[in-house]
């Protein structure tokens, strides 16, 4: 799998980083590997590890244990200016006294005279990618004289000016309002396709994650839960974290009873665990809730609180008395005349699809991971 | 700072009591600044320009200002580089002791100046620690311009510091970690970016610290000896004069060093009017 030459662009492989601040472990043992072209993003609420990840990547930061290898060379080794990566900093770090060109030159104007290109092909270099982001009219303007959006682009042609291997993206919508944020993260999409540059980006923005990234590692506490497509991440959540953390999700308590498992007037017949453990958890994803399940299959008698109409979809507040439980459904707004859902309605539920984590009892009701259980009715149409 | 603002709905009592304000504020500065400035250039020219001018021609009179200057030639500068260090230091780096060297930094602000230059006499006089082992190899501090150098260093040390390090914070080191990252060395990191976002802030407090430099009377006294056309500096040789009843030689070189702080106050306000984001708010004898 590793090329031999060391021009081409090898994989980059984090082995057991750690990093300590004074009282908390900013990353814990944390492994990932990158491959060439990839659009990871690092995923997870803040102070989860993910911006220490991103500025030991970049050379800002030094981990206290583990490596960093690209094909057999010790990343870690190389200094900040030594290791050709380009870095987009949240609040984008713009030279205040610079203009935009100047800015974007900042990278090729201050290389060793011998690898310096010449003034001409800086300028060629620097317009190129002024057009690039869409910026040839404002390359005379200082940083303080432009958009947020504008200068998000700005500080990408700088990093980009010094052709790095390696595309570091700390928040870089983070800044912005809803509307630019949508369209810029289009274009990074398609600027990504047309470079086939190694990108790396930190969000806690899991829609950013979810519509942006080939992967997505999501972090929590130091720590990376899962590392998967952003499809695997999202149907298959592999910790209650992931669970919580990505998409939203209906958290029900489930407790072994004679024949299985369940949760109230809705049991199943199956003990994934053999009788191991006593308590779990359930995760329901609010479009994996049947709302009409036929009389004779097990269900919750659930009443319907209150319909939140949000455009093409409806979001449901059920209410389950029966085991004194909350839920959160969605259906399409075109469905509800149909099924007939008016506030105070009851209604028949039951999960379609779910994933299950039993409690450690001896260990104050922590969830095992290793016993993760994703059930399926058998008889699903 | 800014003038006092009365609000649209101010009553009339209010608006008087404003008005009150303003002109005890006007008399009290009048009384106590302005008087007293206006009052040197008059005894200087008490007797005319010519003995003005003649006053200031005599030796001791040139050998004073150029002693000045060369104590402030050399203190401005090795603060200038002090202070850049000391700020870099304690805006950029974690460490050990960091409270405490910022509290070090204000020394010279809560000492008196007296003390400041007895400390140099103890150390370095013929009576002093190091006094024998200097007088042995031939050098000499104290009554000697080193002594003056050294106090002047010390009574201006945190002018430079204290301006930049509430900037410096501030402004973050961000744009100085991405200068790294985008290939750039040390150097080029500080001539390229970081000088080109203080330079305000920095000559701003060079211009305090100058000002204090030329200004300065008790460290420098302690020190100097007062070996006329050797070790006296233009304050020092204002309050010589003066004791001599030289009335007009002492105001003629008085004259001087209220011009300097005419000069220093007109650029200090035109730094604060046009750069006023970019130099800090609370800077020493700032407001």
């Amino acid at each position: 799998m590793r090329p031999a030459a060391t021009e081409i662009p090898m994989t980059l492989v984090l082995d057991r980083l750690t990093r300590r601040f004074a009282d908390f472990a900013a990353l814990d043992d944390v492994s990932l590997q990158m491959a060439p072209g990839e659009f990871l993003a690092l995923l997870g609420p803040s102070g989860s590890g993910k911006t220490t990840l991103l500025r030991i990547l970049a050379g800002l930061d030094y981990p206290d244990g583990g490596v960093v290898m690209q094909g057999d060379q010790d990343f870690l080794a190389a200094s900040a200016r030594e290791r050709n990566v380009g870095l987009v900093f949240q609040h984008y770090a713009l030279f205040r006294h610079l203009t935009v060109r100047e800015n974007v030159a900042f990278g090729l104007r201050v290389r060793p005279r011998r690898r310096r290109p010449s003034r001409a092909q800086i300028r060629e270099q620097v317009e190129r990618l002024l057009k690039r982001v869409q910026l040839e009219e404002l390359g005379d303007r200082y940083p303080s004289q432009l958009s947020g959006g504008q200068r998000q682009r700005v500080a990408l042609a700088r990093a980009l000016a010094v052709e790095p291997e390696l595309l570091l993206l700390d928040e870089p919508f983070g800044a912005l309002d809803a509307q630019v944020r949508i369209t810029l993260r289009r274009w990074l999409r398609e600027l990504h396709e047309e470079l086939q540059l190694t990108t790396v980006f930190v969000t806690h923005d899991q829609e950013e994650a979810l519509e942006l990234a080939d992967r997505i590692a999501v972090m929590n506490r130091g720590r990376i839960e899962q590392v998967g497509t952003p499809q695997a991440v999202y149907q298959d959540p592999a910790t209650p974290f992931v669970c919580e953390f990505i998409g939203r999700t209906n958290r029900i308590p489930l407790a072994r009873h004679a024949q299985g498992w369940g949760a109230g007037a809705w049991p199943l017949m199956t003990d994934p665990w053999d009788g191991r453990y006593r308590h779990g958890v359930a995760y329901v994803r609010p479009e994996h809730l049947t709302l009409s399940v036929p009389d004779g299959q097990p269900a919750w008698e659930a009443r319907l609180r209150h319909v939140y109409l949000a455009g093409s979809v409806a979001h449901l507040d059920l209410y389950v008395g029966d085991i004194d439980l909350a839920l959160e459904a969605d259906v399409a707004s075109e469905d509800l005349g149909r099924l007939g859902l008016q506030p105070g309605a009851v209604l028949r539920v039951a999960p379609n699809r779910l994933v299950a984590f039993p409690f450690d009892d001896d260990h104050g009701n922590r969830a095992v991971i290793r016993d993760r259980w994703t059930w399926r009715p058998p008889d699903r149409r | 700072m800014s003038a006092v603002r009365t609000s649209r709905d101010a009553s009339p009592g209010r608006r008087l009591g404003h008005a009150v304000i303003i002109v005890l504020a006007s008399v009290f500065l009048g009384v106590f600044l302005l008087l007293p400035l206006a009052s040197v250039f008059v005894e200087a020219f008490r007797q005319g320009v010519h003995a003005y001018l003649v006053s200031l021609h005599q030796p001791e009179a040139l050998a004073a200002i150029r002693l000045t200057l060369l104590v402030a030639a050399i203190a401005v500068p090795l603060n200038l580089v002090f202070g850049i260090a000391a700020a870099w230091a304690m805006t950029r780096f974690e460490f050990r002791g960091k409270a405490a060297l910022g509290a070090l930094i204000d020394l010279p602000f809560s000492v008196s100046p007296v003390i400041s230059g007895l400390v140099y006499v103890l150390l370095f006089g013929a009576q002093g620690w190091f006094g024998p082992w200097l007088a042995a190899h031939g050098v000499k501090i104290i009554f000697a311009v080193p002594g003056l150098v050294l106090a002047t260093i010390f009574i201006t040390l945190p002018f430079v510091a204290r301006e930049l390090i509430p900037l410096m914070q501030a402004q973050g080191s961000e744009e100085e970690e991405a200068a790294r990252v985008l290939g750039a060395n040390g150097w080029q990191m500080f001539l390229r970016v970081t000088l080109p976002n203080i330079r305000w802030a920095l000559l701003y407090g060079v211009l305090l610290c100058n000002a204090r430099a030329m200004g300065e009377f008790g460290a420098v006294s302690v020190v100097s000896g007062h070996i006329r056309g050797l070790t006296t500096t233009m304050p020092l040789e204002v309050e010589m004069r003066y004791n001599e009843y030289d009335y007009v030689g002492a105001f003629a070189i008085a004259s001087l060093l209220a011009l300097l702080a005419l000069l220093t106050l007109a650029v200090k306000t035109f730094l604060e009017w046009r750069y006023s984001d970019e130099i800090a708010a609370h800077a020493p004898g700032g407001h």
